[in-house]
């Protein structure tokens, strides 16, 4: 997981937030603040819902301060407040956003191949099943493309363009990088069903990668 | 090896197999496979490759100071409330 995910003295913050200190909570939406915000934007894909939804969920937490038991980490508490909170409001304006657990496990449950099945010998071909040619290794030059800026806008239009679950899942696993557990956690999805929608995720992006870097080399 | 894994089941199960999620048996499976196919050697390496990539798209680190300023005008009010 990036970033400070454990504030050496969260539990005294806590308790001078809970006196009214504002350094206290400064510190704590300077260390967690960025993090809530790129979450609500991949959930609600809009600056200004996702400025809202920010703000909702830091009042949130204020109000909920007292419930926060210390069970999960302070940053994985105030993560699932933005998604709920960002739930919401897609309910609200009527956003086609299906995060619900249960329309992730629904897009997890339909079947879909990491590689076109033409990748692959056929039952009546000499070796069913195995490569027709193996994938073409990627240059692991200095200079390659591996390695440029355009390579990293093409791998964040690809996650934009993909179906809401494994745009999320893939946010936030390998973007963000935060554990399964987490991402469990937040999302409430089983692991199962996140591994399936990260798996989605992870190989056509490995796909665009391959067609980029496959046509852009010599 | 009995029941080996083909090339076209192992680039399914890649992702359990780095999240260290497959079963014992599976992933002697998967780890045989690797071990004669430079094909399925190169995906594996691949979706590694993917996921280092990935973490390095760039992040807003910062909230916009407007943002932030509000969050904390929020909790003055709320301290007062």
């Amino acid at each position: 997981m990036h970033g400070p995910e454990t504030l050496s003295s969260e539990t005294a913050l806590l308790a001078a937030l809970r006196c009214g200190d504002e350094d206290a909570f400064s510190a704590l939406v300077d260390a967690y603040g960025a993090a809530m915000h790129r979450v609500a934007m991949t959930f609600v894909r809009s600056t200004a819902v996702a400025d809202e939804v920010v703000q909702e969920a830091w009042l949130g937490a204020l109000r909920g301060l007292d419930r926060f038991e210390g069970r999960s980490a302070l940053r994985t508490w105030l993560l699932r407040i933005v998604a709920n909170i960002a739930r919401t409001h897609a309910v609200r304006e009527a956003r086609a956003v299906p995060f619900s657990s249960l329309e992730l496990a629904r897009e997890a449950s339909e079947y879909e191949p990491a590689l076109p099945t033409d990748r692959f010998q056929g039952p009546d071909e000499r070796y069913p099943c195995r490569w027709v040619s193996f994938p073409m290794p990627w240059s692991a030059e200095p200079d390659s493309a591996l390695l440029s800026a355009e390579t990293r806008k093409l791998i964040a239009d690809t996650i934009a363009g993909l179906p809401d679950g494994q745009r999320i899942v893939i946010s936030l696993r390998d973007v963000e990088g935060w554990d399964s557990a987490e991402v469990c956690s937040v999302l409430e999805l089983n692991e199962t069903n996140q591994r399936v929608l990260l798996h989605r995720a992870r190989s056509k992006v490995r796909a665009a990668l391959e067609g980029y870097l496959t046509t852009e080399s010599p | 090896m009995n029941n080996e894994f083909s090339c076209q089941e192992m680039i399914e199960v890649v992702t359990n197999y780095l999240d260290e999620a497959l079963p014992p048996g599976e992933r002697q499976r998967f780890e045989h496979h690797l071990s004669y196919c430079a094909g399925c050697g190169t995906y594996v390496d691949q979706m590694r490759e993917t996921i280092r990539q990935t973490g390095m798209v760039p992040r807003e680190e910062s909230l916009p100071p407007a943002l932030r300023e509000e969050i904390v005008a929020q909790f003055r009010t709320w301290k007062r409330g």
